[in-house]
């Protein structure tokens, strides 16, 4: 079973500077508005659409109408003639590639032989008018010679030829995974019973309201700069370097306020490149902002994950021991997909105590638009099938589903079966909360027919602890700059995608420093001006960005403290900081101002400059995969789901939603609120009706596969009106590794609300739709199934046969492992022929 | 940002002018009321126009009169908004203001008309896309292509008629008003559609729908639900639409029962429409005639939800519809969107 280590309670493990600064604390903890509210609703935000420049171009790209094809040939002579058309690009122009990966560098800024899906990009267009633009793409003529196209994974898995990359791990499975975690037969056979279940989460999208746009313009000297609608202005550095061939101190990238992201703008993407190519070979900006169907091709959206759980319980629900395996339909290209596909099983371990584990997945390559990390990265899937598995075994073994959990609490300080150690968990509050506020005890299961309740849980990383390519750097950097004016200028490598990461920066320095939000000025997310953050992704920006605005924050009042201590002839530690002045805490009105405590330090010390940094903790686990998973701290969520369903139409809705999330600590309560409250939206779309599913048409008559509805209208997202009451409950239990003990909240209250619902409609009629999303019809079809006294359930049955060859063995901590595999050279699941390694070896042999 | 293709915009005064624009070459030149079909058709390309003609000056389109008779003449141009807004037509006929509150969303509902509503072009997931996308599947029949994708053997286009207005005018016996340059008819509301996606209305193209009129209701009594995904914005994916008058022994005197997203046309359902005829207007006469309303719906495959399920929802749909004219408690759960 999981270690524990000596240190027993994480609540009393503030961080230094909490308990150092908690007398004066002003801000950090309270409402306070967040500090580009007001320039968002009154419009003075610019996002990268709004940005004009002098001699501005537009551009459009042609993108492929076929799912799979060789290039035959392309024909620009009819758009060339037509009016304002000014340049084109195609593949051979940008020929390096990219991705978001290292072990992945599979994309083309535009495809140079091959199309892997409708919407693949193939020409840009530069015009002087966008009108003129996207009349030359419709003139744009390519000849493809059509490809066997490849549309799930079953038939990824039967089709090794042709292969739509020349590269993966067995023909078109991109990644295969096998890892077993402790003597996972010894746990089967202590089991006093073994539960099976087959599940099915369908693909959806991010659905961001702001369509990507880029904005680039040439600058002296050859440099460019690049403005854009991305959370990662990093990667995105790093790759228009790669595939520009310029060094990257002549590249600036500048991510402009994201109008949403929630993952579908944390890869590079080919508009991105070619945009500053075209800009280079023009020497004008140029602008290209994504139509909404573009935005569905970009997708990098969440996998559609076929799972199968084989889990051994004791009578008094404690496991023994579990198999997993998942199987992710990953699209055309590789994105993050890797990272998705260990995802997809890494946290299966941190909410209930698992002593054994074994886990197996493929990622397969399909002819549709790449899949990547969308808000959960590859943990809600599994975490809807852990979720409703549990609920079914609580059921069978006549346990009250919150029990079953709550007897099974990972502990505080725990490492895991798979090396992950868990530092704070707030679970039990967090379901005692939601238990005692919908009546739980009282009401489960004795609602009237058709109204039921749902209790589910999750957890997610508060950031990864690896960086995504490898380096011994900070994941995330804060400078500050203070004047005589009184003015602290905070630096930051941080994008704000709308989840307020600008509110936390200003909020923690100006808490440090015992100032106003106001006297703080932000500089963010520009790679020529701020030091490196990796980005909004992985809900790491709170905890890891927040940690180095402390450091440069306590750095700071250091430095103010001791030039004013002089001054004033105070000791240091005598000193406070709060209500903009720095004072004598035994005597307040001996103090300066703060612009005067700048003005004493300024002079004392000449230019003022702070900077702080974040490198998460090393994790324990040493075994090939143990990259994914690994977090500084972990959040938890528990919700309860009220629905009311009709028993003869399945029509169903949600009445009320509890949701309890541990958030360690509220940087800002209302902002904490307003992430919880948006993934219960989020998730309540995942469970009820978002999917982003694509159409075949029949075969004899055409090759097409296409998405089936690339538009806001018919991609069904709930409005207002499917909103349910949601009542929140924040528990803090502070994590030591935190800022103030803060972690995560911008994506785990998302990962209970699928699971929860399905349970809940369980409860409301007797019936399971083990698929997500739970339409009403497969409600009515459930139903139809009970009635004639059939196993009341609609859902996947058969999880495919995969060999997945002899898996990676690693004992668990209590087995007295060391984190190592013990049979790493044995261990290889990968009888493909080509690796992204040899590959870019091979093409950089051809440039050669 | 799709892009609208340049066509020449005109902007008559009055509906003899407009008539006499469209009439220099019906065949390329299109009508705009609110915009809220054209427009997006327009942008996605799966409609042209070489000249738009927009009736938006032309006065005396435009707004709700009571005649002496109690009818009631609707300018065809009249906003949704001011025909869901009209009080004595909401007193009048309810269900009709619900129908129309329920066509997508209050924004769309503030530029959208009535005349605009009723000559909605038909739908489909195959053709109500971007022009790239249709390329992908080589276009479908209503427009270049020569296969239905919702049924490729099929030798028609069975596009949806979507409009909400359309089956609760037809079931309150509405008729238009059709002008062109060269004279005008009326015709009843009925006769304006035929099942065809491609050819479903019998409007020539130099023919202006200028006013709908819709009787009074006297003793009819009138209910609309609709089905879709969401409470806003979207087509629906069946609406169900019924005007029963009763005689004093709560006889049957006339029904009319009309189904919308079902097919080509607003669809009327014969069968349940007869079987209620001079029956007693009670349980079990709604539930049979529920069940009959399903025969005369066959959904396929090219808007939301399985096809098959929304053929199971007409009954339910149907029944709702005849039990709230009849004054029962509903059965079922009305979903969050039910009106």
């Amino acid at each position: 079973m999981a270690e524990r280590s000596e240190k027993q309670d994480g609540a009393a493990a503030k961080p230094e500077a909490a308990r150092e600064i908690a007398v004066a604390r002003n801000i950090v903890g309270t409402p306070y508005r967040r500090v580009d509210g007001r320039a968002k609703v009154t419009g003075q935000t610019r996002f990268a659409d709004d940005l004009s420049f002098p001699r501005m171009v537009h551009m459009r790209l042609v993108r492929s109408i076929v799912p799979h094809a060789r290039i035959v040939s392309i024909d620009t002579s009819k758009a060339a003639a037509m009016p304002g058309v000014l340049a084109f690009l195609v593949g051979k122009d940008m020929p390096n590639t990219f991705g978001i990966l290292p072990v992945s560098q599979d994309e083309h800024a535009l495809c140079i032989d091959k199309v892997r899906f409708v919407g693949d990009p193939v020409v840009a267009i530069a015009a002087l008018t966008d009108d003129q633009a996207y009349e030359a793409s419709l003139a744009v003529r390519v000849e493809y010679e059509s490809l066997e196209t490849i549309a799930t994974v079953e038939e990824a898995i039967a089709t090794s030829e042709p292969r739509i990359h020349d590269y993966s791990d067995e023909g078109n499975i991109h990644k295969k995974v096998s890892m077993q975690f402790g003597e996972l037969e010894e746990g089967f056979a202590e089991a006093d019973e073994i539960f099976e279940d087959v599940l099915l989460f369908e693909g959806n999208t991010h659905l961001p309201m702001e369509q990507h746009a880029t904005v680039a313009v040439p600058e002296d000297d050859g440099r460019i700069t690049v403005w854009s609608s991305t959370q990662t202005p990093h990667y995105l550095h790093r790759s228009l370097a790669k595939v520009l061939e310029l060094p990257a101190s002549r590249i600036r990238v500048i991510a402009c306020p994201n109008g949403g992201g929630f993952g579908g703008k944390s890869d590079p993407f080919n508009h991105e490149i070619a945009a500053a190519k075209m800009a280079l070979r023009l020497g004008r900006p140029v602008k290209i902002c994504l139509t909404r169907e573009e935005v569905f091709y970009c997708h990098r959206g969440r996998h559609p994950v076929l799972m199968k759980l084989r889990t051994g319980f004791k009578r008094d629900g404690r496991m023994t021991a579990q198999h997993l395996q998942t199987a992710l339909d990953g699209g055309a290209y590789g994105s993050y997909g890797v990272a998705s596909t260990y995802y997809t099983g890494a946290l299966q371990t941190v909410t209930y105590e698992l002593p054994r584990y074994r886990f197996d997945s493929v990622r397969c390559f399909t002819n549709k638009p790449p899949c990547g990390p969308k808000r959960g990265h590859g943990t809600p899937q599994p975490r809807f099938g852990l979720e409703v598995h549990l609920d079914k075994v609580a059921v069978k073994l006549g346990i009250d589903p919150a029990d079953i959990r709550l007897n099974n609490l990972v502990q505080p300080n725990t490492i895991t079966a798979n090396w992950l150690k868990v530092g704070s968990i707030g679970l039990k509050k967090c379901i005692e909360a939601v238990v005692a506020g919908s009546g739980w005890r009282e009401r489960r299961g004795k609602l009237p027919h058709g109204r039921g309740l749902g209790l589910a849980c999750g957890s997610y990383l508060s950031g990864a602890g690896l960086p995504i390519y490898w380096n011994h750097m900070p994941q995330s950097g804060v400078q500050l700059k203070l004047d005589r004016s009184g003015c602290v200028a905070a630096f930051c490598g941080q994008t704000e995608i709308g989840q307020g990461s600008d509110s936390v920066l200003a909020g923690i320095v100006a808490e440090v420093l015992g100032i106003e939000l106001l006297d703080i000025r932000l500089c963010v997310a520009d790679t020529d001006l701020t030091p490196v953050d990796l980005g909004s992704y992985s809900s790491r920006v709170t905890l890891m960005m927040g940690n180095a605005a402390l450091q440069a924050a306590q750095r700071a009042r250091e430095l103010v403290a001791r030039a004013v201590s002089e001054q004033l002839k105070v000791p240091q530690d005598r000193l406070v900081f709060a209500e903009r002045r720095v004072f004598d805490s035994e005597d307040p009105s001996k103090g300066l101002s703060w612009p005067e405590a700048c003005v004493c330090a300024e002079s004392r010390f000449g230019t003022l400059g702070t900077t702080g940094s974040y490198i998460p903790p090393r994790s324990p686990g040493r075994y090939r995969g143990a990259g994914v998973g690994p977090s500084p701290a972990y959040s938890y969520s528990a919700t309860v789901v009220e629905v009311e369903v009709d028993p003869e139409t399945g029509l169903y809705r949600v009445e009320h939603v509890w949701m309890a999330h541990d958030v360690g600590k509220a940087i800002n309560p209302v902002l904490v609120m307003g992430q919880i409250e948006g993934s219960v939206y989020m998730g309540l779309g995942e469970a009820l009706m978002e999917e982003q599913v694509f159409r075949r048409l029949p075969k004899n008559r055409s090759n097409a596969l296409v998405h089936k509805h690339p538009s806001m209208l018919e991609y069904k997202s709930p409005t207002f009106l499917e909103m349910p009451k949601v009542t929140s409950y924040i528990i803090e239990d502070p994590d030591p590794n935190g800022p103030f003990g803060a972690k995560e909240v911008g994506q785990g209250p998302l990962l209970p609300m699928m699971p929860a619902i399905a349970n809940a409609i369980f409860d409301a009629v007797g019936v399971r739709v083990d698929q997500i999303p739970v339409h009403p019809h497969l409600v009515a079809k459930a139903l139809e199934e009970k009635a004639r006294g059939k196993e009341p359930r609609v859902g996947p049955r058969a999880f495919p046969s995969i060999d997945f060859g002899t898996p990676l063995r690693v004992p668990t901590p209590a087995e007295g492992g060391d984190g190592q595999a013990v049979n790493q050279d044995e261990a290889k699941v990968r009888t493909g022929t080509g690796t992204m390694t040899e590959r870019e070896e091979a093409l950089r042999g051809t440039k050669r | 940002m799709m892009r609208l293709p340049s066509f020449r915009f005109h902007r008559p005064q009055n509906l003899a002018e407009a008539a006499r624009l469209l009439a220099a070459s019906p065949q390329t030149t299109r009508l705009v009321a609110g915009g809220t079909d054209l427009w997006p058709n327009l942008k996605r390309r799966h409609q042209q126009a070489e000249d738009v003609v927009s009736l938006a000056l032309v006065r005396e389109l435009h707004g709700v009169e009571r005649r002496a008779d109690g009818s009631f003449a609707i300018g065809a141009m009249t906003t949704l908004s001011a025909v869901a807004a009209d009080r004595p037509l909401a007193a009048e006929h309810p269900a009709l203001s619900r129908a129309v509150r329920s066509i997508s969303s209050p924004v769309l509902q503030n530029m959208g008309t009535l005349g605009g509503n009723l000559c909605l072009d038909t739908r489909c997931t195959y053709y109500n896309q971007n022009e790239e996308w249709r390329r992908s599947i080589g276009y479908c029949k209503k427009e270049v292509g020569e296969t239905c994708w919702v049924a490729p053997g099929s030798p028609r286009c069975w596009a949806i008629s979507a409009s909400d207005s359309a089956p609760m005018l037809c079931a309150l016996g509405a008729s238009v008003r059709l002008v062109s340059a060269s004279g005008e008819r009326t015709i009843p509301l009925t006769a304006l559609y035929q099942d065809d996606g491609i050819a479903y209305l019998t409007k020539r193209p130099d023919e202006i729908l200028t006013q709908v009129f819709v009787p009074a209701a006297a003793d009819r009594h009138s209910a609309f639900w609709k089905l879709r995904r969401r409470g806003s914005i979207d087509f629906g994916v069946l609406s169900v639409a019924g005007t029963i008058a009763l005689d004093a022994q709560r006889r049957v005197r006339s029904a009319q029962l009309f189904l919308g997203c079902v097919a080509s046309f607003p669809t009327p359902c014969t069968e349940a429409m007869e079987s209620l005829q001079g029956q007693i207007f009670d349980e079990e006469h709604i539930t049979r005639a529920a069940v009959l309303a399903r025969k005369a719906a066959s959904p396929l495959s090219n808007t939301d939800f399985l096809p098959q399920w929304r053929s199971k929802m007409v009954e339910p749909y149907t029944e709702a519809v005849l039990r709230e004219i009849a004054g029962l408690p509903q059965q079922r759960l009305a979903p969050a969107h039910a009106f």
